[in-house]
């Protein structure tokens, strides 16, 4: 879990003879090439999406998207203007209403959670832990029709809160497990030199452990939004139509024949790129500790 | 500024080990006190109890004139060095320094004037906007110094500050240290298990075992007048030699070799002519021997012993000369948990020697010339001998010692 910090250039190879750095070369420029070769594989399903999203209906239907290659005046934006004069930027937001939220509580509860359960004494906690951990293999299908009854008792089944609510919950067990083992991982000193400074638990975990565990934070909210982005099944059950996010409503466009693939491709690319961004924004706290030179 | 002050201190873990025992520690205002021992003894135990980092099961803490025993960290204003450093990784040496003042809402200007004032002191000018990843090991090791100054608190706890750092800066380091306090002047409360440490930084040095207090006094007479065996064994490098021998009239048998003893001896430690005709455990430090040819003319009552040196190590100024004799190893309780403690945490780190003998450690000045497998002949100085009861392993006296 804990990312291994080396200090650059301590281990500083020794320099290979000339005959194994050239076969050396040439195999990396191979793997180099494999590589890329996946990765453009990988990506051309995605690519598909994004250029059948700029072809209008009349031409997805007539040819392969691939042709847009050979005839780039395919090019149009209307798929993209009718969609978003459309209904569909309503879900668009209420995909943000419930993954935003979701997400941060999820990190806010499971990161203090995460503390708790590893830096603070109190009875059962090892106890209390373990069934928090346990909570992992609860399936989700099992809860939806008990979870159902009690929102309709609520009174919050169909509204956004209550599917925000639904995510938290399947949310923090796994949180709350990730977060509370990279807790552990910091040297104690740090948090007994933080005391000693004046700090009590809450600057403890607001200026030194939480800041410390950007990367496991980083990566957790990633998966947290796209588990939460990407859901279908918990919007199914408990989103009503004007609180459905956009994976529902591109779901209400699939028909048994037939597909309305000027809807639904701008739609999906649309749902893709913003979960895409936020990677791009945190990718750097994947790859890197923070830890380097704070003990020894 | 205060003092400290430790009454019948225990402290007992969950599963009934009992890290310290009954401590009982003055630490005057402006002291340097350094508590050492081996690995295990209580030592970092007892500063985290002052700390307030581990709970007190019995006994009572005094900082100043105010019982600290239930005041969290944050209220008893003092200030600790990690041995780890234990540096902020995610702030810049400035606000790593800064972040005790901040907590403590202290004005901005005056936090940024104890900065500046603390990292000239400390050299750390150029260094301020740098995060802890990007300074070597020395850099650190005085940021972690620079945020306990900065604070101004009445007592300085360090633990081990310097055994991260490899060995020549560990020597100016323990320099910088020494000047440090001279300047500041603040009370100071340093762990260590190295001796040579304890004694070039302390005022007083307190010596624990096993969570007892064996041994509080000046470097100075730490080495000169152990209270027991284990002191006189841990203080002092190398160690002391010790041998069971046979107290007679006017002198030790021990081995094949007869030492006089000077009359003086027996009056300035009381007691010690009870031990006539019975074993005792002496103790002989490796200083207070001398190669016969280089100490001609001033060996008077020194008593001269040969031996067949085995093994020499030279270290320019002087000759560690290790010999063996004839009489089985020491087998006391201290003598075996010094003998654990050099070996670290192997069972058995030194090589068996068999046949009933031990090896002695003489330290002769590098004049001597002398090498492996050639006889020589030693001198004693016998008025330094120690001399150790051989059940309870107490120094026979030793003011500490006699009774009445």
């Amino acid at each position: 879990m804990m990312t291994t910090a080396t200090a650059p250039g301590a281990h500083a190879a020794p320099r290979p003879g000339l005959a194994a750095r050239i076969a050396g070369r040439a195999g990396g420029g191979l793997i180099q090439v494999f590589l890329i070769l996946i990765g453009l594989f990988w990506l051309l399903p995605t690519l598909g999406l994004l250029v059948v999203s700029i072809r209008d209906e009349t031409d997805n239907n007539a040819s392969g998207w691939w042709t847009f290659f050979t005839k780039p005046a395919q090019l149009t934006f209307e798929n993209y203007t009718n969609l978003l004069s459309s209904g569909f930027t309503s879900s668009f937001w209420n995909t943000v209403w419930i993954t935003v939220p979701s997400t941060v509580l999820v990190i806010g509860i499971a990161a203090m959670a995460g503390y708790a359960f590893a830096w603070i004494e109190f009875p059962g906690r090892d106890l209390v832990f373990l069934v928090v951990v346990g909570l992992l293999v609860v399936p989700i299908q099992i809860a939806l029709i008990p979870i159902a009854k009690l929102y309709g008792f609520l009174g919050i089944f169909g509204s956004i809160p209550g599917v925000v609510l639904f995510h938290v919950a399947f949310g923090l067990p796994f949180a709350i497990f990730l977060l509370r083992n990279f807790f552990v991982g910091i040297p104690r000193e740090l948090l007994e030199a933080a005391r000693m400074d004046g700090a009590g638990e809450w600057k403890i975990f607001s200026t030194v452990v939480f800041p410390l565990a950007k990367p496991a934070v980083a990566s957790l909210g990633i998966f947290q939004f796209l588990w939460v982005w990407n859901d279908l099944l918990i919007a199914l059950v408990f989103a009503d139509t004007e609180n459905q996010p956009m994976t529902k409503a591109l779901q209400s466009q699939m028909r048994q024949f037939g597909t309305n693939v000027d809807i639904l491709a701008p739609g999906a690319f649309l749902s893709l790129i913003v979960p895409l961004i936020l990677f791009f924004a945190f990718q750097r706290y994947f790859v890197r500790g923070l830890l380097a030179g704070s003990v020894k | 500024m205060a003092s400290i002050v430790l009454r019948g201190v225990d402290k007992i873990y969950a599963g009934g080990v009992k890290a310290v025992n009954g401590l009982d520690l003055e630490i005057k205002d402006g002291e340097f006190m350094v508590l050492v021992g081996p690995s295990g003894c209580g030592k970092s135990t007892a500063l985290r109890m002052i700390a307030g980092l581990e709970d007190i099961s019995g006994g009572e803490i005094h900082i100043g004139d105010k019982v600290v025993n239930h005041l969290p960290p944050k209220d008893r204003d003092i200030a600790m060095v990690f041995q780890n450093y234990a540096l902020y990784p995610h702030m810049t040496v400035e606000e790593n320094l800064a972040f005790g003042l901040k907590l403590r809402k202290m004005p901005k200007a005056e936090i940024q004037r104890r900065v500046v004032e603390a990292a000239n002191m400390l050299g750390l000018e150029g260094y301020l906007k740098r995060k802890p990843a990007a300074l070597s090991g020395g850099q650190r090791q005085r940021v972690a110094m620079g945020r306990a100054i900065v604070r101004e608190p009445r007592a300085f706890l360090m633990d081990e500050p310097l055994s991260n750092l490899d060995a020549k800066l560990r020597v100016s380091m323990r320099a910088s240290l020494n000047q440090l306090h001279e300047r500041l002047g603040v009370t100071t409360v340093y762990v260590t298990h190295d001796q040579v440490e304890a004694m070039t930084l302390g005022d007083r040095v307190c010596v624990l075992k096993d969570g007892v207090l064996q041994q509080v006094d000046t470097p100075q007479n730490l080495f000169d007048r152990p209270v027991n065996l284990f002191v006189a064994g841990f203080m002092g490098s190398p160690a002391m030699n010790f041998v069971t021998a046979d107290l007679v009239r006017d002198g030790i048998a021990f081995a094949n070799y007869r030492l006089p003893i000077p009359a003086s001896t027996f009056t300035d430690k009381p007691g010690l002519g009870d031990y006539i005709g019975r074993k005792l455990i002496v103790g002989v430090r490796p200083s207070d021997f001398e190669d016969a040819r280089s100490a001609n003319g001033h060996n008077e009552g020194w008593a001269r012993i040969p031996v067949r040196v085995s093994v020499t190590e030279e270290l320019g100024s002087e000759i560690n000369v290790l010999f063996t004799i004839d009489a089985p190893p020491v087998m006391h309780k201290d003598a075996l948990a010094l003998a654990q403690d050099a070996a670290g945490d192997e069972a058995d780190g030194s090589l068996p020697l068999g046949g009933g003998k031990s090896l002695w450690t003489a330290r002769v000045n590098s004049r001597s010339q002398v090498r492996p497998n050639q006889d020589l002949e030693l001198v004693v100085d016998t008025h330094n001998l120690h001399f150790f009861d051989p059940e309870s392993g107490l120094a026979i006296g030793h003011p500490a010692n006699v009774r009445g």
